[in-house]
């Protein structure tokens, strides 16, 4: 791997790597020979954003939208950040707070964009396959930064960035994704790219919050965590969204964390070295405890954060690498 | 430690087929040795049976008292009291209380209220939703752990197909056994009697046996659906035997409870209005009766109970539809269960079965039988003694017994819990 200070323009322009598809909406637009390549960009920019110049022009005079539909912060501030850093110009949008209020619809709302000539939408909208709508619609590329319960697929790339350099190699790993699988696109997103770079996947959850198919999707499904956490290497805990407590999904947080939420006692059923890592923002003391969401040596949590910006660097750059130089 | 032996009796076990002369041989609260035949025993302290039946004590799933939140109705101890006198050894006590049995530390003070008593065993079932309110998920797991045998919401029907779906895939998790009373809510609304001729002759609502078969129809499709572990809470006609054939023949495996009141009498016990005979689910009509008789003889029911449920004078004491519905069962259960050996002709280990290690097999207890290593909990009586129950004289607070008058062959003699003589 380069030194910090080695990271150049040229070193980037030398891993690029033309994105696969238009569009990244789910991960299986991934495949398994240019996922690697796209790791390699990730650790290049890894390196490069531990610079104090952070500053490339590959997308320069290229425009970035963010659309994000649903509130969110940190994903939309990682690909801010990470357009920024590209030197692409970037407007990010809260459109949960104009005129999907007045009433357009979501393509009039991409209509209306697409006259404005971006080049990449990133989306995030609350409804399953919106993502794919808006590419339909539009000419540029488009991003999929989490619809519904379908896919958040750059934050599949980013786990794996993660657990690559955690590991070394993803190809042996099992990897336990622990709470609320039914409503997770992180799961699902994880589950495909997992599998497509040969990693066992189990999900492990209350039969409420596992999908009744899921063990279809190729998994081994496991409600107890003792059994389900035996022999993993990563335990990828989800965020329990408050409203499925209190007796809808779950009784309640305490029984929750009692028996599927992440503490020392639990985690020392998984592999002797196992890591933690979890998508956030955490529910302290209900999916998973502060003593071991802290311990570095097993989380895995903040190094999430920071590869979140470098692996939508490389999908942003990749996806540029497309355009040639038109 | 001394030991004790029971010898010259009739012993009846249902676990292992046996009925025939004995004796036990109990040390440290556990049947330490089974003999078959007239083998003497050396002990400490002989107990002459003479001659009389020495059968596992009684578990009963279905309690309601009114502890905590209606004490003058019943109390744990009052409870406990009429158990050890009917040669019950075992109490399940209904979550339906005030408050409810919802959380871990309600079944922690039921148990600990039930052992200070050091009567009969008392364990609790947990409410399936909290504060019985049929919309949101009792803390199973939790309640699992504290020590519930299974979980109910007792004579409430979880009316919201999508609460009782989730409640019984979760509690699929914790392997918990959930119990449900088959009914359709709005076919029974307002009803105090079994649809027919008689409660429309008499001018009460009815409730239509179809009733019954409707909900036990949805609830043994989500049983299917989920996997969970399921017992069919006091089943009254024949329609709803016949819906648990097919459901049972197709392979699904489902628990099925009666209560005791449903195997002595019909809806003509009535009468002119007898409040002490109105009951939930209402009593039905004599071909429905003698299907539930004849499937406890063909061994289709997993328990019996006596669904005791205590209400004081002043709510029986009413016009037949505002009269308090229930009767109290937990002393009379045996004598009431033995006419079915006396009167229908069933063997009599075919009627003790579901008394005790049907039960017991159901709740994963390691009582209900005669064999060694089991808990010494024992019931002896008195097959062919004739009583004559009398209300007032029966342990319970209250004394809403439709027995009331009725002769009766067989008398509890003595009980055992844990060794331990308790009557």
């Amino acid at each position: 791997m380069t030194q910090p200070s080695d990271v150049t323009d040229q070193t980037i322009r030398d891993r690029l790597v033309p994105f696969p598809k238009p569009h990244f909406l789910a991960a299986s637009d991934l495949n398994p020979f240019v996922t690697p390549q796209l790791l390699d960009l990730g650790d290049a920019f890894v390196d490069f954003n531990r610079q104090s110049s952070k500053a490339l022009d590959l997308l320069h005079g290229r425009t970035v939208v963010n659309l994000f539909f649903e509130n969110s912060t940190r994903t939309s501030s990682s690909f801010e950040i990470a357009a920024k850093r590209l030197g692409a110009d970037v407007v990010t949008m809260p459109v949960g707070s104009s005129s999907v209020k007045k009433g357009e619809t979501l393509i009039d709302t991409a209509v209306t964009l697409n006259a404005m000539k971006p080049d990449i939408l990133v989306i995030r909208h609350g409804a399953s396959g919106a993502a794919e709508l808006l590419s339909q619609k539009v000419g540029c590329a488009v991003v999929n930064a989490g619809d519904g319960r379908h896919e958040h697929p750059t934050q599949a790339l980013l786990d794996l960035l993660s657990m690559r350099r955690a590991f070394g190699d993803v190809t042996s790993l099992t990897v336990a994704i622990c709470g609320d699988i039914t409503h997770s696109r992180v799961a699902r997103s994880n589950v495909a790219l997992l599998q497509m770079m040969g990693a066992r996947v189990r999900l492990i959850g209350p039969p409420t919050l596992v999908p009744g198919d899921a063990d279809r999707w190729g998994c081994e499904v496991f409600h107890d965590m003792r059994e389900g956490l035996q022999g993993c290497d990563v335990v990828m805990m989800l965020r329990l969204q408050l409203e499925r407590m209190a007796g809808a999904l779950v009784p309640s947080t305490r029984e929750y964390f009692r028996f599927w939420g992440l503490d020392r006692e639990k985690l020392a059923w998984a592999k002797p070295g196992a890591r933690v890592m979890h998508p956030g923002p955490m529910n302290r003391g209900v999916e998973i405890d502060s003593d071991v969401a802290d311990d570095l040596d097993v989380s895995l949590i903040q190094d999430q954060v920071e590869m979140g910006v470098a692996a939508r660097m490389a999908v942003l750059a990749s996806l540029s690498a497309r355009w040639g130089d038109k | 430690m001394t030991t004790v032996a029971i010898v010259n009796a009739r012993l009846l076990d249902p676990a292992t087929d046996y009925d025939g002369p004995g004796g036990l041989l109990i040390e440290d609260g556990r049947i330490v040795r089974v003999v078959h035949g007239a083998s003497p025993i050396e002990a400490d302290q002989l107990i002459d049976a003479d001659g009389l039946c020495l059968a596992p004590g009684l578990i009963d799933i279905r309690v309601k008292t009114g502890e905590p939140g209606a004490e003058p109705k019943e109390t744990l101890k009052s409870a406990s009291l009429a158990a050890a006198a009917g040669g019950v050894t075992t109490i399940v006590v209904q979550p339906d209380t005030d408050p409810a049995v919802d959380d871990p530390a309600m079944i922690d003070f039921i148990q600990r209220r039930g052992a200070a008593l050091n009567l009969v065993n008392v364990r609790a079932a947990g409410a399936a939703t909290k504060a019985l309110d049929g919309q949101r998920m009792a803390e199973i797991g939790l309640m699992d752990e504290a020590g519930a045998l299974y979980f109910t919401d007792g004579d409430k029907v979880i009316v919201n197909s999508r609460t009782l779906q989730r409640v019984m895939s979760y509690a699929a998790a914790f392997n918990a056994l959930i119990a449900c009373r088959p009914s359709d809510p709005w076919l029974t609304e307002g009803a105090v009697a079994a649809s027919g001729e008689l409660a429309t002759r008499l001018g009460l609502s009815g409730s239509p046996a179809i009733a019954e078969r409707i909900g036990l129809e949805r609830d043994l499709a989500l049983v299917e659906q989920t996997g969970a572990r399921f017992l069919v809470d006091q089943i009254s006609t024949e329609g709803a035997l016949e819906t648990l054939a097919r459901a049972r023949a197709k392979g699904l495996e489902v628990a099925v409870s009666v209560s005791i009141n449903h195997l002595c009498f019909n809806e003509v016990d009535i009468g002119d209005y007898r409040t002490f005979y109105r009951l939930d689910p209402p009593l039905r009509s004599e071909a429905d009766r003698q299907a539930l008789v004849e499937a406890v003889r063909e061994g289709l029911i997993d328990v019996i109970t006596s669904a005791h449920a205590p209400a004081p004078a002043e709510d029986k004491r009413r016009p037949f539809a505002e009269a308090a519905p229930g009767a109290v069962g937990l002393e009379t259960l045996l004598p009431a269960a033995l006419t079915l050996h006396h009167e229908d002709g069933l063997d009599l280990l075919d009627v003790l079965r579901p008394l005790t290690q049907g039960p017991a097999a159901l709740l994963g207890l390691d009582a209900g039988v005669l064999a060694e290593g089991a808990p010494a909990d024992l019931v002896l009586f008195d097959l062919g003694a004739p009583i004559i129950v009398d209300a007032d004289a029966l342990h319970s607070k209250s004394k809403n017994s439709p027995f009331d008058g009725r002769r009766l062959q067989g008398k509890v003699i003595g009980t055992w819990v844990g060794g331990r003589k308790v009557h």
